[in-house]
């Protein structure tokens, strides 16, 4: 028998499609551990609604939840195409899938005001460092001086995704690694539980086109130089029956979330505070000088207002189910609209004649 | 009536009075305040009764360009811009010659006697105003004196035109919103004008007004603010935009509106407003609201069209509801970003790349403006489709004269969305599942669910890329094929809903075709070419794709002039594309320099081919 979740679903009522990414493709365990978290967590999926732009990540959400509405979009538009829609119906969940290209090339300036927005949405930056759809250019986010098969060296220096979330405002920031499946779903259940937008830059191997051993985005150096910043379990409010392995009292931080649920940090190898800004970009600025993948739930803040908030949207009416009696004002509201203008009427008196 | 509206110039002569008919032009530098001024002699005319419009020709500056502003009065109510500049009021240095030579022979200059002209001219009235002595003297705080000082030339005006001193200050009230200091302040500059005019000026020209009641029951508005108004009554809920003018004051005025009537007892608002980074987002999170199942919208210029068009090629092919404002301004590029033009209909009607073809709506006057933005959603919700709705700066950007608002005269239509117990009914009905592209009616308009819908099943995936009736990928050519076809075939098939041609024909050999703003300089230049000898038939297209009425009408005539703002005629190629059997029949009346076309250049480009 399946595996049954406590709303009575399995794992096989969050696939998708039949995934024609490449082989051993790292998109593909992100896929696997967003379904996987979303089965955990008991989440219908049909609560869920999936976004994405152009490129290899972006075909990816065909290849999950096919119970779950989906809008594949044009190249970087992800989150303007998921700020409209989101508006429709708050009660929904968003997942955006990205990729380097989308978000930090064709669609930066739309990731920074997605951000500085606070849309409520998980926003999965599939990151790998190369074009793999057009077939193997330099992505953004590649590292300088990575060499590949067809335009030789990379000498720009890459952008950082997750130090422009930091710097663009963002309340939620994570960066993981494909290869480390526990730490991904940990950081999926936690961005689904944000109130706000959360990123999350998944390094994610390209077998294809970027996997040279001595890429930041090969399997090989993410095993190598992975540096956790701390380990970290997410506890839904609901359940904690996933819970992957008991924590030390003395070893733990409480991040409660606007949801009631707790996210729980176990510092490893620094005492990383997650809601200080400051320390989160010192702590990214340190991994570069150390030459070492820096992953982990980077910075938090659960207090700053959503988008929905700042629209003032009703939270238990969508507004896509709203009917003409709510959207179109009273004829005598036009009645009263009209004499608001300055009318033609004919004069009166001559009380101020010169 | 046909001699009062002759085009040549009024001679001067004491002994015959011009009355209600002529232009006044006044020059200033933008950014002083004159607009005020120039909108308050507009509505004191109005409220004369008298037939009025104003037209703003001003730089793409913030402050200290030149500036003009023309009020037409017509007793006949034509009111479209003119050449001609009977009285022409100079407050700016920089422009103050070129500003006299405007002045038609034996007309009236009058202006402010700091700029000191050089050489007044002989064969017109000249009046000096003393601004800024009656400025200092208003007691107006030293940084209003600016403002306050082009209250001067209204109450000159005032005297020397007639106009009512109580519609003045109606029109003031008005503007400051019954403010009392500022319409006194304002007003009493206004009448020490008025009575230093009266003492001092010797009135030597033959302009007056005199009160109609030919204005009664109308209002005064702009076209953006019809345009927001009407998106309200559409029951607009989602408005993305990025500001460019001449759009910018469209969607403000729905901000506005907005706020005001559309929020929940509990102070929480049915629609969302975003302005959007760049008209890439504001397309592109109008298409997420239009496919979410929210009435959905965006204003630009035809600079943001340009940035929008991938997402209108989207919008067109995964089929989803949004309509496009264009409020068109002169291109190519930044062009003439203050000025008007109809430069932008094959672009749009075309927008983005493959196969496309829009439906675009051409409202000519702010009654249009309000009927098209309601109608607009309906539209679209109906098409699945982005509907394009082509004003203008000179309609959103001027005022004009206009009906009251009427309510629409009909329910909302969203189309064929089915909700979660609609798709159940559907299924159950037809004994066969549902599909997103599935064109079951056999109208090219498929059932579409929208995003919330919680019904397993209900939800599918979409997509820019090629796709089957159940919305899934494909790249299968017989499916491609199918798939555009029927996609025509739903714009073709549904051409009724769109709003029909408007024709005036007494089986005249010759033929009229606008759309648009062109309409109220073409209503003048057919009596324009009537008193010539040249009796028309007229058809003014309101939509495209074309109405079966429009093949009929070019089939009826001999020859069909049409006549637009724009370089190359692009209606009249859009008219040789739909119907080439009457191709040769089509003349093509084309004009840009950035202002409203005027009945005489129309009339005198038809009568010169006649």
């Amino acid at each position: 028998m399946a595996r049954v979740n406590k709303i009575g679903l399995t794992m096989k009522d969050y696939r998708g499609a039949p995934s024609t990414l490449c082989q051993g493709c790292g998109h593909n365990s992100i896929l696997s551990q967003i379904m996987s978290a979303l089965f955990e967590m008991s989440v219908q999926p049909e609560d869920v609604v999936k976004f994405s732009g152009i490129g290899c990540s972006s075909k990816a959400p065909t290849y999950m939840l096919s119970r779950s509405f989906g809008f594949n979009g044009l190249h970087g538009r992800m989150p303007a195409l998921a700020t409209g829609a989101l508006v429709a119906d708050v009660t929904m969940k968003g997942i955006g899938m990205s990729g380097d290209g989308d978000t930090a090339s064709i669609g930066m300036g739309h990731f920074k005001h997605v951000i500085r927005r606070n849309l409520p949405l998980v926003y999965i930056v599939a990151n790998n460092g190369v074009y793999g759809l057009t077939k193997g250019q330099f992505a953004p986010t590649a590292e300088k001086g990575l060499v590949l098969k067809r335009h030789g060296e990379n000498p720009y220096m890459p952008i950082d995704v997750c130090m422009e979330a930091i710097a663009s405002g963002a309340s939620f920031v994570a960066r993981t690694f494909a290869g480390d499946p526990k730490q991904l779903r940990t950081l999926i259940k936690a961005a689904f539980h944000h109130r706000g937008l959360a990123v999350i830059d998944v390094v994610s191997p390209c077998v294809t086109f970027n996997n040279e051993p001595q890429s930041h985005f090969s399997y090989a150096w993410a095993r190598d130089h992975e540096a956790p910043l701390h380990t970290m379990d997410f506890i839904p409010a609901e359940e904690e029956i996933y819970l992957e392995e008991p924590m030390e009292p003395g070893e733990v931080r409480e991040i409660r979330l606007h949801d009631g649920s707790v996210v729980l940090l176990k510092q490893v190898e620094s005492d990383h505070d997650p809601t200080d800004r400051l320390a989160a970009i010192r702590a990214i600025e340190r991994s570069y000088q150390e030459g070492v993948l820096l992953t982990g739930l980077l910075y938090i803040n659960t207090e700053k207002p959503t988008l929905f908030d700042i629209l003032n949207l009703p939270e238990d009416k969508p507004l896509n189910r709203m009917d003409e009696a709510i959207l179109r004002p009273s004829r005598e509201t036009l009645e009263m609209l009209n004499q608001e203008f300055f009318s033609g009427a004919a004069p009166r008196g001559n009380g101020h004649g010169g | 009536m046909a001699e009062e509206i002759a085009e040549h110039a009024h001679v001067a002569t004491p002994a015959r009075e011009i009355v209600n008919d002529f232009s006044i032009t006044v020059g200033s530098i933008n950014g002083t305040g004159s607009q005020t001024s120039n909108l308050t002699l507009l509505r004191a005319l109005f409220r004369m009764g008298i037939p009025v419009s104003g037209k703003n020709i001003f730089p793409s500056n913030i402050q200290g360009m030149p500036t003009w502003y023309t009020i037409r009065i017509n007793k006949h109510g034509y009111l479209s811009r003119r050449d001609e500049h009977e009285i022409v009021v100079a407050m700016n240095p920089a422009t103050v010659h070129e500003d006299m030579e405007r002045v038609v022979p034996g007309g009236v200059f009058l202006y402010a006697d700091h700029i000191r002209p050089q050489g007044l001219r002989e064969d017109i009235v000249t009046y000096p105003m003393p601004v800024q002595k009656l400025a200092r003297e208003s007691g107006a705080p030293p940084r209003l004196r600016d403002y306050v000082a082009n209250m001067v030339y209204v109450g000159v005006l005032a005297y020397l035109l007639g106009i009512d001193m109580d519609a003045i200050h109606a029109a003031l009230a008005y503007h400051f919103r019954n403010r009392a200091k500022a319409v006194d302040l304002n007003y009493n500059v206004v009448r020490s004008a008025y009575h230093w005019a009266e003492e001092n000026l010797e009135k030597r020209d033959p302009y007056r007004v005199l009160p109609m009641d030919a204005t009664q029951g109308l209002i005064l508005v702009d076209g953006n603010t019809a345009a927001a108004l009407g998106a309200v009554f559409g029951g607009v809920q989602f408005v993305s935009w990025y500001p460019i003018t001449p759009s910018t004051s469209l969607a403000e005025a729905l901000e506005g509106y907005l706020a005001r009537l559309r929020k929940l007892e509990d102070g929480k608002q049915t629609y969302a407003v975003i302005q959007a980074e760049d008209e890439l987002a504001a397309i592109n999170m109008a298409i997420g609201a239009g496919w979410a199942g929210l009435r959905a919208m965006t204003a630009t210029s035809g600079p943001g069209i340009s940035l929008m068009m991938e997402g209108i090629g989207l919008a067109y092919f995964a089929e989803v509801p949004v309509v496009i404002w264009d409020v068109q301004r002169v291109g190519p590029s930044t062009g003439l970003p203050t000025r008007t033009q109809q430069g932008d209909i094959l672009f749009a009607h075309f927008a983005s790349h493959g196969d496309t073809e829009h439906v675009l709506l051409f409202p000519a006057d702010p009654n249009e403006a309000f009927e098209f933005a309601w109608r607009a959603f309906d539209i679209a919700e109906r098409l699945q489709a982005p509907v394009f709705v082509m004003s203008d700066l000179d309609l959103g950007m001027n005022h004009w004269m206009a009906r009251p608002f009427a309510y629409p005269d009909q329910p909302m239509d969203r189309g064929k969305v089915l909700w979660e117990e609609d798709l159940e009914r559907w299924e159950q009905e037809r004994g066969e599942p549902w599909g997103r592209y599935k064109d079951v009616d056999g109208d090219g308009i498929p059932y579409r669910t929208v995003m919330g819908n919680r019904r397993p099943g209900a939800a599918y995936f979409t997509r820019g890329t090629g796709h089957d009736e159940y919305a899934r990928y494909s790249e299968d050519p017989e499916n491609w094929y199918r798939l555009v076809q029927r996609i025509k075939r739903k714009y073709h098939a549904n051409r009724h809903i769109l709003p029909r041609p408007i024709a005036e024909e007494t089986g005249q050999p010759v033929g009229i075709l606008t759309y648009g703003t062109v309409d109220a300089a073409m209503v003048e230049a057919r009596a324009l070419m009537e008193q010539r000898g040249l009796v028309t038939d007229y058809l003014r297209v309101r939509a495209l794709p074309f109405h079966d009425e429009v093949g009929d009408y070019l089939a009826r005539h001999q020859r069909v002039y049409v006549v637009e703002a724009n370089r190359d005629g692009q209606m009249a190629m859009l008219l040789r594309m739909a119907y080439p059997q009457w191709a040769t029949r089509i003349r093509s009346v084309a004009r840009t320099d950035g202002l409203p076309l005027s009945a005489r250049f129309i009339a005198e480009s038809i009568l010169s081919q006649e």
